[in-house]
């Protein structure tokens, strides 16, 4: 339980997506010019998340790894399929990215229409597939971790991006820079507000 | 069947394919595409440069085939065979990484597989490729690694020299003896947010220079 308390964590403050990864970035800069819409994309790719790290977790413990293939024959036990994790990977969040979609529009027409433009948008999104990336260059041990992970590193992206959008809200009363409008301040204020989760550095529970 | 068009290799639209990106419509400080990875790898110049030398193979390659394929691809699916392709030219290339360059791959972990979801590639295919003959895609693709590989080459200059005191790993502070007078390097540059607070000034600096770019409120 503590493990995964600190896994947790970790992954929302410490190994931030967007603060120490920068995965993701092109959709956190193109779309958090309100707070609105980033609250949106933010619970969209929580979701996504969730769903696709322990589904890639199991494919990768029960037919990717050295040797995960012995479950079905003793003598696939030295076959190595990992080289293949990148395909099926991206495979398997470009499906359920559409199932999401398609279960999403048929059960709830209201959450659709909030969500809808940004699921597309999200199977290409590098904070999805660089969280099933990181959980296999990790090795989480059980699927409960895996979760966790997912669930972290989604919590963290939209902290992040709602709170980007907060402050870019705000920005426009500002005067800034006619050469740093737009693209340029916003760079530097991720710099910014990443030095200020830096502080996060060294937390254990 | 198509009207085959002769057409010289060289001309002046297919020059400005390869010349454009590199300044006035930059991949990462004008149509800001494939930040992801473009930050995260620019500690060193060496994994730099060879992530820029993988990005624009894949880039190039993919424009390529997709160019070639762009008639007999479904509009529906698309988004799916794109991927199929790059994932196959990713898989080659981290593979020959692996094989050729273990200490570089090791230190790219994760970002060679995000190739993959670099928007660069997938902006210049929906933008470029499916749209475009096999030869313009091609210099297209080029055109745009390279000009990821020169906002990915500056960033990691300055990082790794005020960071680390050193230029392709060899080490210039110390050669120059500065550490003697109480020059100290900068640890700051290493970190992570520093790399967005470069970019962030390189724009500036672009922009401040190419009154164009300037984006209104």
């Amino acid at each position: 339980m503590e493990n995964l308390l600190n896994i947790f964590v970790k992954s929302i403050f410490i190994d931030n997506m967007i603060f120490a990864y920068f995965l993701g970035m092109c959709s956190y800069l193109a779309v958090s010019k309100t707070v609105k819409t980033s609250m949106g994309l933010g619970i969209a790719v929580t979701f996504v998340l969730v769903i696709t790290v322990p589904v890639n977790f199991l494919l990768e413990q029960y037919i990717l790894k050295k040797g995960a293939l012995a479950w079905l024959n003793e003598s696939f036990a030295t076959l190595d399929l990992s080289f293949l994790s990148f395909i099926m990977f991206i495979a398997v969040i470009a499906s359920i990215v559409q199932l999401v979609e398609m279960v999403i529009e048929k059960s709830s027409p209201a959450l659709y229409n909030s969500l809808g433009i940004f699921l597309p948008l999200i199977a290409v999104n590098c904070a999805i597939l660089g969280a099933s990336l990181f959980m296999q260059e990790r090795e989480y041990e059980n699927i409960a971790e895996a979760t966790v992970f997912g669930l972290g590193s989604g919590i963290g992206w939209w902290l992040a991006i709602v709170a980007l959008a907060a402050i870019r809200e705000k920005m426009r009363y500002s005067n800034v820079p006619a050469p740093l409008r737009g693209l340029g301040i916003t760079f530097i204020l991720t710099g910014l507000m990443g030095i200020a989760f830096m502080s996060f550095l060294g937390i254990t529970l | 069947m198509e009207k085959v068009e002769k057409e010289p290799l060289w001309t002046a639209k297919n020059k400005k394919l390869l010349t454009n990106p590199l300044g006035m419509d930059n991949p990462i400080t004008v149509q800001v595409l494939g930040i992801c990875s473009a930050l995260a790898v620019t500690v060193k110049m060496k994994p730099a440069i060879v992530m820029a030398i993988s990005v624009t193979v894949v880039v190039a390659l993919s424009n390529l085939i997709i160019a070639l394929m762009r008639k007999s691809i479904p509009g529906r699916i698309r988004i799916i065979v794109q991927l199929v392709v790059i994932a196959t030219l990713v898989i080659m290339v981290d593979q020959f990484l692996k094989a050729f360059a273990f200490d570089v791959s090791k230190q790219l972990s994760v970002f060679v597989g995000l190739i993959i979801t670099n928007c660069i590639i997938m902006g210049r295919l929906e933008a470029f490729a499916m749209a475009n003959k096999p030869w313009p895609s091609f210099l297209d693709g080029i055109g745009n690694g390279a000009g990821y590989g020169l906002i990915l080459i500056i960033v990691s200059f300055f990082r790794e020299f005020l960071g680390s005191g050193s230029i392709m790993g060899y080490p210039v502070m110390e050669k120059l003896g500065v550490y003697k007078f109480g020059y100290e390097d900068n640890g700051m540059m290493i970190l992570p947010p520093m790399a967005l607070i470069t970019v962030g000034l390189i724009i500036w600096v672009q922009r401040a220079r190419n009154k164009s770019l300037i984006e209104n409120k």
